[in-house]
C-alpha cells in the first residue's frame, strides 16, 4: 500500500486527494496547520462585506473527507528528510511518506514599518484573519487601508460596508497600475469615492504610532499624519518556500516543477500557489495565484504521484472578480511592468497577466461597461471586461483557443464600430465552426 | 459507461425541465458557496460547480437566483440534449 502524504489543507491539497483516491488502496494523510482546514480563501471577501456567514465558505463536510477516506493530521510541518523519506510534524511527530505532495500555499507579505506590530494592524490571508479584521472593524471607526490588487480593494470594502470610514493610501498616481490601464484605474478610484473612500496617492507609509498596544495614527513619509485606530494591508503574497528551502529542493520564486509538477526530487510533488511553473506563453517559468489553477495542479500532481503520467499545461490565466462592486473579468496578456503597491505579486493574480508583448490595443467604453482587448497579429492576446459580463465567456474561450481573429482585426483598431459589437458578430459566427466555443 | 455516469444519465431524463438545466463552468469557480446559500430550496448548487455537472435535481425551481448571484459568471441555463430525448 502506498502512502500518500499531502502538506496543505486548501484547494490544491484537497484536488490532489481526490485525485489519488481513485486507487481506493491508497492510504492518504493530509498535514495542514489552519485550524479551519478547507474553505473558500475567495469567499473571505464575501464574508467581510457580510454577504455571507463564516459557516458557508466550507465547500466539503466531514462526510466528504470521510468518503474520501482521508487521515487529517493537524499541525505544522516543519521538514522534509528526503534520505529518510520523513515529515516533521510538529507536536506529532515524523510522518514516513511515499509520494510527498507540497501545496503549503502562499502568504502576506508583512508590513515592515515601524508599529505593524500594534493590535490593530491587520493582513487577509485566512479564516483567523478575517475573524480579527470582523474583530477590530467592530471598534474601529476610521481605517487606513494600504496595498493593491484585489485584496486591498476587498478589505476596503469589507471596512466600508462595516461602517467603517476608509482612507485607501497608494504609492503611485493610480490603482493597479500594472494590469489595468489609465481608464479603468480611474473607473475603479471614482467608485471607491462615491463609496466615501479617501483616497490618497503618492503615500508612503512610514510608521504606525500607538498608545498600549492600540493605533493612534499613522505617518507619511511627506510629514503628514493621519488619524486611524485601524490599519490594514495587502502588499503582495510570497510562496511559502521554508520546507522547500531546507530539503535543497530546486526552488525560484516557488518551488521549481516540471510539467509533471514533480520537483527535483522524483518523490515530491508541488501544486498551487507554491509552485513556480512552466509556462509556454511567455517562455519563462511563472507564479500565479488564482483558485481555478491551484485546483487542477493539485488534480494533476495527484494522478501523477499514483501512478499517471499527465503534463500539466498552464492555460492562459482568467479571474473574474468584483472591483469597487464593478465586475471584472481579466484575461490573459493585458498589463505590464511593475505595481508599486504590490512586492511580487498578489491574490487572485498571475505573473501572465503583466507580460505584455507588443500588441496593439482598443478600447471601448459606455457609461460603466468597459472594455479593452490586446490584439495580437492574428489572434487576440488578453481582455478586460467591466461592468456588462455578457462577453465574458466568448473572450475566455476565443482568447484560450487562440481564435484567428485576422477578418475583424482591422475594423477592431479602426475603432469606428463599437468593439462589442464586432466582437458578438464575429463570436456568433465563429462559435458556430469552432468546437472548443 | 461508468455505472455513475450512467445514473447520472438516467436521472437527467426525467428531470430536465422546459427552462433547461443550471450548467456550471467549473474553471471559474471559486467554491464561495453563494449560490447554495441563496438558492430558496436549499440545493447545494456549488457542489454541482465543484463536480463540473449540470444541477440534477428534481426540484429545481430553474429561478435563476443561483445564476444571478454568483459572483464569477460560473452558471448558465442551457438547454439539454438529453432534454430533446426525453421531449421526443
Ligand atoms: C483574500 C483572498 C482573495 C483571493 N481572491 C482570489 C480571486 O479573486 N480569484 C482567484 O482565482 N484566487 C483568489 N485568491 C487566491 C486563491 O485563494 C489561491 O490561489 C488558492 O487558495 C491557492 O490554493 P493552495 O491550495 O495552493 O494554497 P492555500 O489555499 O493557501 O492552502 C495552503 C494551506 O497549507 C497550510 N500550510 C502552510 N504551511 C504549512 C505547513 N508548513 N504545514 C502544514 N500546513 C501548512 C495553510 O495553512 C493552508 O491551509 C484569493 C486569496 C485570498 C486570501
Ligand atoms: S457562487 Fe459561483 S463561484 Fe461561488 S460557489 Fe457558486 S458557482 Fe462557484
Ligand atoms: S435555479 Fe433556483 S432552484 Fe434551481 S438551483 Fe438555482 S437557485 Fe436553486
Amino acid at each position: 500500500m502506498t502512502r500518500y502524504v499531502i502538506l496543505g489543507t486548501g484547494v490544491a491539497g484537497v484536488a490532489a486527494a481526490e485525485a489519488i483516491r481513485v486507487d481506493a488502496s491508497a492510504e492518504i494523510i493530509m498535514v495542514g496547520d489552519d485550524p479551519h482546514g478547507y474553505y473558500s480563501r475567495p469567499g473571505l471577501a464575501y464574508y467581510l462585506t457580510g454577504e455571507m456567514l463564516e459557516k458557508h465558505l466550507f465547500p466539503f463536510n466531514t462526510k466528504d473527507f470521510a468518503q474520501l477516506k482521508v487521515r487529517y493530521v493537524r499541525g505544522h510541518a516543519k521538514q522534509i528528510l528526503r534520505e529518510t523519506h520523513q515529515v516533521e510534524i510538529e507536536g506529532a511527530g515524523l510522518l514516513h511518506y511515499d509520494k510527498l505532495l507540497i501545496a503549503v500555499g502562499a502568504q502576506a507579505l508583512r508590513l515592515s514599518i515601524p508599529g505593524a506590530e500594534l493590535e490593530g494592524v491587520a493582513k487577509l490571508d485566512s479564516m483567523e484573519d478575517a475573524r480579527r479584521i470582523l474583530q477590530l472593524a467592530k471598534k474601529a471607526r476610521r481605517a487606513i487601508v494600504i496595498g493593491g490588487g484585489i485584496t486591498a480593494l476587498e478589505l476596503v470594502e469589507g471596512l466600508v460596508s462595516r461602517n467603517v470610514k476608509v482612507t485607501y493610501l497608494l504609492r503611485g498616481d493610480r490603482y493597479w497600475n500594472n494590469v489595468l490601464d489609465e481608464h479603468e484605474s480611474r473607473i475603479i478610484e471614482g467608485r471607491l469615492k462615491e463609496e466615501g473612500v479617501e483616497l490618497i496617492f503618492h503615500a508612503e507609509a512610514l510608521e504606525i504610532s500607538g498608545r498600549k498596544g492600540h493605533i493612534e495614527a499613522l505617518r507619511l513619509l511627506d510629514g503628514r499624519t493621519l488619524k486611524c485606530d485601524f490599519v490594514a494591508y495587502a502588499i503582495g503574497i510570497q510562496p511559502r518556500l521554508e520546507l522547500a528551502q531546507n530539503a535543497a529542493l530546486a526552488m525560484d520564486r516557488g518551488i521549481l516543477v516540471n510539467e509533471f509538477l514533480q520537483t527535483n526530487d522524483a518523490d515530491i510533488y508541488a501544486a498551487g500557489d507554491v509552485a513556480q511553473i512552466y509556462d509556454p506563453l511567455s517562455g519563462r517559468s511563472v507564479l500565479d495565484s488564482l483558485w481555478g489553477p491551484a485546483r487542477l495542479q493539485g488534480f494533476v500532481a495527484g494522478k501523477n504521484m499514483s501512478g499517471g503520467r499527465h503534463a500539466y499545461i498552464k492555460a492562459v490565466p482568467f479571474n473574474v472578480t468584483r472591483l469597487a462592486g464593478l465586475t471584472t473579468t481579466i484575461i490573459g496578456t493585458v498589463g505590464r511592468g511593475r505595481d508599486e503597491d504590490i512586492v511580487g505579486i498578489a491574490r487572485g493574480d498571475s505573473e501572465t497577466f503583466r507580460a505584455l508583448p507588443e500588441a496593439l490595443e482598443t478600447e471601448s467604453n459606455f457609461d460603466v461597461n468597459h472594455l479593452r482587448l490586446v490584439v495580437g497579429q492574428k489572434t487576440l492576446l488578453g481582455a478586460v471586461l467591466m461592468g456588462d459580463q455578457s462577453l465574458s465567456v466568448p473572450l475566455q474561450k476565443m482568447i484560450i483557443a487562440s481564435a484567428d481573429i485576422s477578418s475583424i482585426r482591422p475594423t477592431l483598431l479602426e475603432g469606428k464600430q463599437p468593439i462589442a459589437d464586432v466582437l458578438i458578430r464575429f463570436w456568433q459566427e465563429w462559435r458556430q465552426h469552432d468546437s472548443r466555443a | 459507461m461508468p455505472i455513475f455516469d450512467f445514473l447520472r444519465a438516467e436521472s437527467n431524463r426525467h428531470t430536465a425541465s422546459s427552462a433547461g438545466q443550471v450548467v456550471p463552468d467549473s474553471a471559474r469557480c471559486v467554491q464561495c458557496g453563494i449560490c447554495t446559500y441563496n438558492c430558496p430550496i436549499g440545493i447545494d448548487v456549488r457542489r454541482y460547480a465543484w463536480a463540473g455537472e449540470a444541477v440534477v435535481n428534481s426540484r429545481c425551481l430553474t429561478c435563476g437566483e443561483c445564476i444571478a448571484r454568483c459572483p464569477r459568471g460560473v452558471l448558465r441555463f442551457e438547454q439539454t440534449d438529453l432534454f430533446v430525448e426525453t421531449a421526443r
